[in-house]
């Protein structure tokens, strides 16, 4: 019973995530659907990826969002700019192609047979055994990945420089 | 605590999936696209997830690892470009973009 409320509650959110005009409400709600998910991870048995959801996607990624929109200091037009952008022709067309996938999915998932979850948790030390044993490759390739992505955001979010050295200066002329 | 079916995890994962693909879809703005594909990103480690408990093994739970580790790197750096691009066009308009001439 618990798993079908949190369920309602992450779907319920995450609709009013997409259909919000102020980007900060969108992003409260998104918290909201994020804690919901973790919920169930930690229901399926998974405690240790329920504290990392809420970390780092409630926590660390959610805040780096508001702290660029923060930074773009946008004014109320912009709600009116996203309310004038977000009219019915646009959505319509999208959202029942996509309603038609996911009745085809549903389809699928109801016609095969029940399986049964487990009940058995899977706790932090197995992970970690697992993810420093058979997948260290993953684990080395993550942290290229992190590695490239601060190189990356380091260079594309520098700003130009405005005011040259002086020396710089007098070698323009 | 009586056991789930495995549909209704997969169910869920699929929904969620569904409103951040159509979310991205019908979004002009580029930084509500970058929330969807975070929520795209979520339910496809949800759906990892119940995997991992549906087999009561950790790789489930490793893949989760891994998908976090590349959403907070795309975050980064698909911030970083947000603001480039608000610099240069003034605009978060996906469609002021178009243009390859810089």
């Amino acid at each position: 019973m618990a798993f079908y409320i949190a369920s309602a509650i992450a779907i319920l959110a995450t609709i009013m995530v997409i259909t919000r005009y102020n980007m900060i409400h969108a992003l409260l709600y998104l918290v909201v659907s994020f804690l919901a998910v973790a919920v169930i991870f930690f229901m399926l048995g998974a405690p240790f990826m329920a504290a990392l959801e809420v970390i780092i996607y409630a926590g660390a990624i959610v805040v780096l969002i508001i702290f660029v929109i923060m930074m773009l200091n946008l004014k109320e037009e912009s709600v009116e700019q996203e309310r004038k952008w977000f009219t019915r022709n646009i959505w319509i067309g999208p959202g029942i192609l996509a309603f038609i996938l996911l009745g085809e999915l549903i389809y699928i998932l109801v016609a095969s047979d029940t399986v049964l979850l487990n009940n058995k948790v899977v706790d932090a030390k197995e992970v970690g055994l697992s993810l420093y044993g058979p997948y260290i490759v993953g684990v080395e390739l993550s942290g290229l990945l992190l590695m490239a992505g601060i190189v990356g955001a380091y260079h594309l979010g520098r700003q130009k420089r405005k005011v040259l050295h002086r020396f710089l200066q007098s070698t323009e002329e | 605590m009586k056991t789930l079916p495995i549909e209704s995890g997969l169910l869920l994962a699929g929904v969620l999936f569904t409103l951040g693909l159509i979310s991205v879809l019908v979004r002009r703005n580029i930084i509500f696209m970058l929330i969807s594909v975070e929520i795209m990103l979520n339910a496809a480690g949800l759906a990892f997830i119940v995997a991992g408990s549906r087999w009561a093994q950790a790789d489930g739970q490793v893949m989760f690892i891994f998908i976090l580790t590349m959403a907070a790197a795309e975050v980064s750096v698909g911030l970083a470009l947000i603001l480039q691009i608000y610099h240069h066009l003034k605009t978060l308009d996906s469609d002021a973009a178009d243009r390859m001439n810089g």
